[in-house]
C-alpha cells in the first residue's frame, strides 16, 4: 500500500495550470514563468476595496540575515509556505489557520552565502519538496508534514546549500545547489519524486572531457561556482527545461579563470528526460561582477518580424533585457533597462562588448553588485505585451579583484564589491537620497525592449511581481509598501503599508469563488481580498 | 484470555508506583518532562533509558545520585569525563525531566514475552491491517499517527499499552474529531488545530486538509476515545510482543 504520488496534484494539473487559475501550483504559478493570473474578480475598478483578510506571523523573530523570500503554493484552499530558514507551514488559505508545521533545522555547518533563506516549495501528488540550507532536498507529505525522503546534494561544510524552489517536470524534481561564493562546482539534477534518487545530472561547470570544459583555464574549473538558486521554466511541447545559472567563482577575480567560464551566467536548455544540453546562451561571458543569470526564464510566443516565434525572455542582472528563440537559443534582442558601463552594447550575436572590469585597484562599474535586477521574479502579461521588472536604477559598485586561495568552506570571492545601496536592515529607514539610486517597477515592451513606464520608489526593491488579466500589477519594495499598479500606465491604484521589506513574489488564488492576493513581507505573510459588500 | 488478568495486575502495580513516586507532579509536568527527555536525552539513552551500558534510567536506581537534587544537577551540569554533556535547562525543566525519569520505573514489558520483529512486521503489514490507518516509511496512509521512527519516540510499555488499551492515553497529537454538518452529513478526521470559530482537520474520508467552521456544524466532538481498535482480542500475547518488537525497531525517522 504505497503512499503513491497519484493523488492531489498529478503532473497533468501542473502542466494544465492555466485551467485552474484559483491555484498556484508551482513557484511561478505555471510552468512558463510568467506569473500571470487569469482570475478576474479583482479589477482596476475595485482594487481600492482590498482589505487585509489574515496575517501569518513567523514562529519567532527573524534571525539576522534571514528574509522571507518564499513564494507560496496554493492547492485547493491550502496554502503552503516556507518561513526562514526551513520551516514549512500548511495553512488554510481563507483564514490563515495552521494545519501543520515541519520545522527543519539546518545543520550548524550550513554556510549560505547571502542569508538564511528559502525560496519555496514544489508539489507533486501528495508530496511537497524543499531544499535545505545544509544541502539536502527533502520530501514531505503535504497532508501532515511528515518526512518521506531526504537526498544530499552536497556537503554543507564545502558551502553547498539548497535555496531554490524546485521545479516539477513529469515525475521528476529538478533542483541544484547554491554556493557560488564558496567555490562549489554546480549542477542541475533531476530526482525521482518517488524515491529522491538522482535520475540525471547536468554539470553547470563542465568536467574534464565534457563540452565547454575548454572554457576554463588550468584547474580553475574545480571551484568554478555555477550555482543554482532561482527556479527555471519548462516547455511541455519542446520537452525542454530552461534554467538560469549562477556566477563564476571566484566572483570578482577573473584573471585566475581565463576563458568564458561556461555555463556560468548563462541560460541552459536541457532535454527534460535526459538532462542533455540542447543549447545555451551566456549573457556575461567571463563574469567579473557576480552578475549570475539567476532570473526566471519567461516563456511566451510572439509574432517576431511577422513570423511566430517561441521565445524565452529575461531582464538580466547585468542590466540588459534579452529575447531569445527558445527552440534554438538564437539571440533576437538585447537592450539595457538601467545604466550599464560594464559593456558598451551587444554584438549581433548578443555577446557583450566589454568596457568595464574588476581590477586590483578597484573600478567603478554600473550596475552595482546586486545588479539592475536580481532573483526577484518579473511578470509578463500576454494582454499588454509588457514584462514587469523589479529594477535597481543607476547603481554602481567599486569592483576590486584580489588573489584568494581556495579553502574548503571559506568565502571564495576573489576580491570585493562595494554597495552604494545598503543591505536590508531592521527599521525600514532610508536616508540615501534617491537621485543616487532608486528602485522601480519597469514595464518593458518585449518586442523592442523600450521602457513603456516606470513606477519609481525612493528605496530599491527585492519584491517579485504579479500581473493579472484584469491589467493589474502587484509588487512591493523595501519601504514596506505593497502596491497595485495599473498594468498599462504604472499608476498606483491601491497601496498598503505592511511594515516589512517585501522580498518575495505575490500569489493570486481563489477559494469558494473569492479571490485573494498574498504577499510575504518582513516576518509575516499578508493576504488581501475584496471587502464584503 | 489468560494473559489479560496478569497484565491488569501488573498495570495496577505500575500505576500505584507511579502515583507514589511522582506525587505532586501534574500530568502536564510529566508530559513536558517526557518531551524534553525524548528530544534531548533519548538520542543517547533511548526512549526506554537503557541504551547506555550500565545505565538504566527506567530502573529508578541511579549510581551517581542520591536524590532528585543530584539528578537535576547531573542533567544541568553533565558528568565531567563522560559523554554525558551539560544541558542548558532551567531548574523547572530539569525538575520535570527528573519527574519523568521517576515515572519510568515501569520500563519492564508487561507481557514479559520476547517478541520477534520480523514476525511483527508481517502482522503489521498483514493480519493487523495497521497500514490501513498508519504510515511506516513509504507504506500505509495518513489517517492515523505516523509510526515511522516510533521506536525512537515511544517506550515499549507505551506501545504495548496502545495496542491493548488504545483509550488509556491519547496523545494531543492524535485526537479525532467527529462532526455533523447542518445538512446531516458526518465528518471524521484528525484534529490538526482549532480556534474559537473553526477546527482544522485531516479529513478521514478524503484524506485532505480542511477547515470546519463551527457555526456551520450541527454538532462536533473531540473524541475521548481512540479511533484505533484494541488488539486485546485480535492478537494473542505473542503476536502483540512481536508487533511491539517491530515497532521498537523503527528508530530512524525515514
Amino acid at each position: 500500500m504505497a503512499l503513491g504520488l497519484s493523488a492531489q496534484v498529478p503532473f497533468s494539473r501542473i502542466e494544465n495550470g492555466a485551467r485552474e487559475p484559483q491555484n498556484w501550483l508551482t513557484y511561478s504559478g505555471r510552468l512558463d514563468g510568467q506569473r500571470y493570473s487569469t482570475l478576474t474578480q479583482i479589477t482596476p475598478a475595485n482594487v481600492k476595496d482590498l482589505e487585509l483578510k489574515w496575517v501569518l506571523q513567523t514562529r519567532a523573530p527573524a534571525e539576522p540575515n534571514s528574509k522571507y523570500e518564499a513564494t507560496s503554493l496554493v492547492v485547493d484552499g491550502i496554502l503552503y509556505t516556507v518561513q526562514p530558514p526551513n520551516v514549512v507551514v500548511a495553512l488554510d488559505a481563507v483564514n490563515g489557520r495552521i494545519f501543520w508545521t515541519h520545522a527543519y533545522t539546518p545543520a550548524p555547518a550550513s554556510r549560505p552565502c547571502c542569508g538564511r533563506i528559502n525560496r519555496g516549495l514544489a508539489i507533486l501528488g501528495n508530496t511537497l519538496f524543499m531544499g535545505t540550507l545544509d544541502g539536502y532536498l527533502i520530501a514531505l507529505d503535504a497532508r501532515d508534514g511528515h518526512l518521506i525522503w531526504s537526498t544530499k546534494l552536497g556537503r554543507a561544510e564545502e558551502g553547498y546549500s539548497v535555496t531554490v524552489a524546485p521545479l516539477i517536470v513529469k515525475d521528476k524534481v529538478i533542483a541544484g545547489p547554491a554556493g557560488g561564493e564558496l567555490g562549489i562546482s554546480g549542477y542541475l539534477s533531476a530526482y525521482s519524486a518517488e524515491t529522491g534518487k538522482e535520475v540525471w545530472r547536468f554539470n553547470t561547470i563542465p568536467q574534464p572531457g565534457e563540452p565547454g570544459h575548454e572554457s576554463w583555464g588550468g584547474d580553475s574549473w574545480k571551484h568554478g561556482g555555477g550555482s543554482i538558486w532561482t527556479t527555471g521554466s519548462y516547455d511541455p511541447e519542446l520537452n525542454l527545461i530552461y534554467w538560469g545559472i549562477g556566477n563564476a567563482g571566484p566572483d570578482w577575480n577573473g584573471d585566475v579563470r581565463p576563458g568564458d567560464n561556461l555555463y556560468t551566467s548563462s541560460f541552459i536548455a536541457l532535454d527534460a528526460d535526459t538532462g542533455k544540453l540542447k543549447w545555451h546562451f551566456q549573457f556575461t561571458p567571463h563574469d567579473e561582477f557576480d552578475f549570475d543569470a539567476t532570473q526566471v526564464p519567461v516563456l511566451t510566443d510572439l509574432q517576431w518580424n511577422g513570423k511566430p516565434r517561441k521565445v524565452v525572455m529575461t531582464a538580466n542582472r547585468n542590466g540588459f533585457f534579452y529575447v531569445l528563440d527558445r527552440v534554438t537559443g538564437e539571440f533576437l534582442l538585447g537592450k539595457p533597462f538601467a545604466k550599464v558601463t560594464w559593456a558598451s552594447g551587444l554584438d549581433a550575436g548578443g555577446r557583450p562588448i566589454r568596457t568595464g572590469h574588476s581590477t586590483p585597484q578597484g573600478s567603478i562599474v554600473y550596475p552595482e553588485n546586486q545588479g539592475a535586477t536580481n532573483w526577484y521574479n518579473p511578470a509578463y502579461s500576454p494582454r499588454t505585451g509588457l514584462l514587469y521588472v523589479p529594477s535597481w536604477m543607476d547603481t554602481w559598485s567599486v569592483y576590486t579583484s584580489r588573489v584568494e586561495p581556495y579553502q574548503e568552506g571559506n568565502w571564495y570571492s576573489g576580491g570585493s564589491a562595494t554597495h552604494n545601496v545598503p543591505g536590508i536592515r531592521p527599521g525600514l529607514v532610508t536616508r540615501r537620497l534617491p537621485e543616487l539610486a532608486w528602485g522601480a517597477i519597469q514595464a518593458l515592451d518585449v518586442k523592442t525592449g523600450d521602457v513603456k513606464w516606470q513606477f519609481r520608489m525612493t528605496d530599491v526593491t527585492d519584491s517579485g511581481v504579479l500581473a493579472t488579466s484584469t491589467d493589474l500589477v502587484f509588487a512591493g519594495g523595501r519601504e514596506g509598501y505593497f502596491y497595485a499598479l495599473d498594468a498599462l500606465t504604472g499608476a498606483v491604484l491601491w497601496k498598503s503599508m505592511i511594515g516589512g521589506a517585501v522580498s518575495a513574489g505575490p500569489t493570486a488564488y481563489a477559494v469558494e469563488g473569492k479571490e485573494y492576493i498574498s504577499i510575504p513581507a518582513g516576518n509575516a505573510i499578508f493576504t488581501f481580498g475584496l471587502r464584503e459588500q | 484470555m489468560k494473559h489479560t488478568s496478569l497484565l491488569c495486575a501488573t498495570l495496577l502495580t505500575v500505576m500505584g508506583m507511579q502515583a507514589q513516586e511522582v506525587h505532586g507532579v501534574s500530568p502536564a509536568d510529566l508530559e513536558r518532562g517526557m518531551q524534553l527527555f525524548l528530544n534531548n536525552c533519548a538520542g543517547c539513552h533511548g526512549p526506554d533509558g537503557d541504551l547506555v551500558a550500565d545505565v538504566k534510567l527506567g530502573s529508578g536506581k541511579f549510581r551517581r545520585a542520591q536524590g532528585d537534587n543530584d539528578l537535576r544537577g547531573i542533567i544541568q551540569r553533565g558528568i565531567p569525563g563522560t559523554p554525558m554533556p551539560p544541558g542548558t535547562y532551567t531548574d523547572d525543566q530539569a525538575g520535570v525531566i527528573v519527574a519523568y525519569l521517576r515515572s519510568m520505573t515501569s520500563s519492564a514489558r508487561r507481557t514479559g514475552l520476547k517478541g520477534d520483529a520480523g514476525r511483527g512486521k508481517a502482522i503489521v503489514q498483514g493480519k493487523g491491517q495497521c497500514l490501513q490507518c498508519h504510515r511506516i516509511g513509504s507504506g500505509g496512509t495518513v489517517s492515523g499517527p505516523d509510526l515511522t521512527g516510533i521506536g525512537g519516540m515511544r517506550r515499549e510499555v507505551d506501545l504495548e499499552q496502545s495496542l491493548i488499551d488504545p483509550d488509556a492515553e491519547i496523545r494531543p497529537d492524535n485526537l479525532t474529531v467527529r462532526a455533523v454538518e447542518k445538512d446531516g452529513s458526518k465528518i471524521t478526521g484528525r484534529l490538526m488545530n482549532m480556534d474559537t470559530y473553526s477546527l482544522q482537520i485531516l479529513d478521514g474520508g478524503s484524506l485532505k486538509l480542511r477547515t470546519l467552521k463551527k457555526d456551520s456544524l450541527r454538532e462536533y466532538e473531540v473524541m475521548k476515545k481512540s479511533a484505533m481498535p484494541s488488539y486485546r482480542d485480535k492478537l494473542n500475547a505473542q503476536e502483540i510482543a512481536d508487533v511491539v518488537s517491530y515497532l521498537v525497531s523503527l528508530k530512524e525517522p525515514i
